[in-house]
């Protein structure tokens, strides 16, 4: 499978890449990893006229303590997030999760901001993210903006990024010996998740149980209030509004929340 | 646009189109027919190579993505047909292949882990795997032989038990 032609520029720096954002617009698509993108090119479902490749710019690529967050370039690998000292130690949820994306390859390509930036629902790290209570940094020839990850997202495949704007960096609490778990369920050994929970410091987040990562409010709310693992898991999925497919149904989606929504927090809680 | 690669330690040269894949580059333009394309969907790990020593599915790069960059594959790892590298001797040791169709990308797969992980538990060698499928699903034989290319012995290499600090997709993490 081919993709359809396009121009190609690779920018040597996040301010030249910038300039092309600025002068393209919506003609103009960033390629990072590439492991969203060009398997949607190469079936044809993306024919982007101009793609600007920053997946080289090793600026955008490090992990740095700054105050009481953990600040990771956008084009941090899976693989670099995962095996990350840093990483492990402040924001340990993050590492785990990074592992379960695909596989060796997959995770030596793909990166933090382009997982985030996709936008996918079914996405392992916007979910994680999510409950980590993260920022996303967007940069453009105008400026910086500092969204919190809670105001990114605007449905499937879509989020408040202008055309203009690069993904430059995602900044997480750092979490320390707060407990965290992640349960991802796969039918096969790497696949994407039927359902995923990540919690961390009592905040819950989701995967793949509506069109956008979602928090599991409900159960925070009930567990702030003193209520019991398994009564708080029992609400994991209100206010959800799950995808149905081959690989479950709506209603399967919501009993999967409620299942490992109980599993995480008690791993993050008990264990 | 013209792009410059180092492939197996030679220089290769050649005017593209943004759109070519790197597995077409190193099958049709360079002509090193080893890497395989299966899937065509990075799903199968035939056309894994590595890319400044990591390991990648060429099916899902584009050549100018890899512009300035080095890149082995199956043919590189033992130009001399009389001495193979230890991970190819190995999959011949162990039988580590049936139809041979996935073993380009197997093992360089394994020589990419086994650049990050020495001496990995059979488990973190079936992880490390999980990107590559054997349809003749020979996975056994695979795994015994990256362990005794890690130096191992294959009948007694730790397993790599739950709890190990070990995270796989579908397995339960958390904090212990
Ligand atoms: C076989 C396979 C299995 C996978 N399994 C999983 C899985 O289990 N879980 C999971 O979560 N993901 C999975 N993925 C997806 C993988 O994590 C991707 O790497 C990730 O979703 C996208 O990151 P990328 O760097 O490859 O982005 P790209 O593919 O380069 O880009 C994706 C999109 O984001 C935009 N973009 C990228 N970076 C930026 C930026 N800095 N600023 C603005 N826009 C940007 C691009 O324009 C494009 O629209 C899988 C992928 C494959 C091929
Ligand atoms: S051909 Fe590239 S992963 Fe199957
Ligand atoms: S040996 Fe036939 S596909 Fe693996």
């Amino acid at each position: 499978m081919i993709p359809v032609g396009f121009a190609y520029e690779r920018p040597d720096a996040v301010e030249g890449a910038l300039e092309l954002l600025a002068e393209h617009g919506e003609d103009a698509t960033v390629l990072a990893g590439g492991h969203s993108l060009l398997p949607v090119m190469k079936l044809r479902l993306g024919t982007p006229e101009l793609i600007i490749d920053i997946g080289r710019l090793s600026e955008l690529s490090y992990v740095r303590v700054e105050g009481d967050e953990v600040a990771i370039g956008a084009g941090t690998r899976h693989h670099a997030v995962e095996t990350s000292d840093v990483v492990a130690a402040e924001v340990p949820l993050l590492a785990a999760v990074a592992r379960t994306v695909g596989d060796p390859q997959v995770r030596h390509r793909g990166t933090l901001g382009g997982s985030l930036a996709h936008a996918d629902p079914a996405s392992d790290l916007p979910a994680a993210v999510l409950a980590l209570g993260g920022t996303v940094v967007l940069r453009s020839l105008r400026g910086d903006r500092y969204v919190p990850i809670t105001a990114f997202y605007t449905g499937v495949f879509s989020s408040v990024r202008e055309p203009d704007e690069l993904v430059v960096e995602v900044r997480v609490p750092r979490t320390g010996g707060a407990g965290w778990a992640y349960e991802k369920f796969t039918r096969r050994a790497n696949d994407w998740a039927i359902v995923g929970v990540a919690v961390v410091d009592g905040r819950v987040g989701l995967v793949n149980m509506g069109s956008t990562p979602l928090r599991a409010s409900a159960t925070e709310a009930a567990l702030a209030e003193g209520a019991s693992i398994v009564d708080a898991a029992m609400l994991a999925d209100r206010d959800t509004d799950p995808p149905a497919d081959v690989a479950g149904t709506k209603e399967y989606r919501r009993h999967l929340a409620r299942v490992f929504a109980r599993r995480a927090l008690t791993t993050a809680i008990v264990a | 646009m013209k792009i410059e690669m180092t492939v197996n330690g030679e220089a290769t040269a050649a005017d593209v189109e943004p759109r070519l894949l790197l597995a077409h580059y190193l099958r049709d333009v360079i002509g090193l027919k080893a890497t395989n394309i299966g899937c065509d969907t990075t799903s199968c790990g035939a056309c894994t190579v590595l890319l400044d020593g990591e390991s990648v599915k060429s099916c899902t790069l584009l050549a100018v993505q890899a512009d300035a960059q080095s890149v082995v594959t199956m043919e590189g790892l033992s130009p001399d047909p009389g001495s193979l590298h230890p991970v190819a001797a190995a999959f011949r040791a162990e039988h580590g292949l049936q139809c041979g169709f996935c073993t380009p990308g197997m093992v360089m797969a394994a020589v990419g882990l086994l650049r990050e992980n020495p001496t990995p538990t059979e488990r973190e060698v079936r992880e490390g795997l999980e990107g590559n499928l054997c349809r003749c699903t020979g996975y056994h034989n695979i795994v015994r032989a990256v362990l005794l290319a890690s130096g191992q012995d294959p009948d007694t290499a730790r397993p790599g038990a739950a709890g190990d600090g070990l995270v796989a997709p579908g397995f339960s993490v958390g904090s212990a």
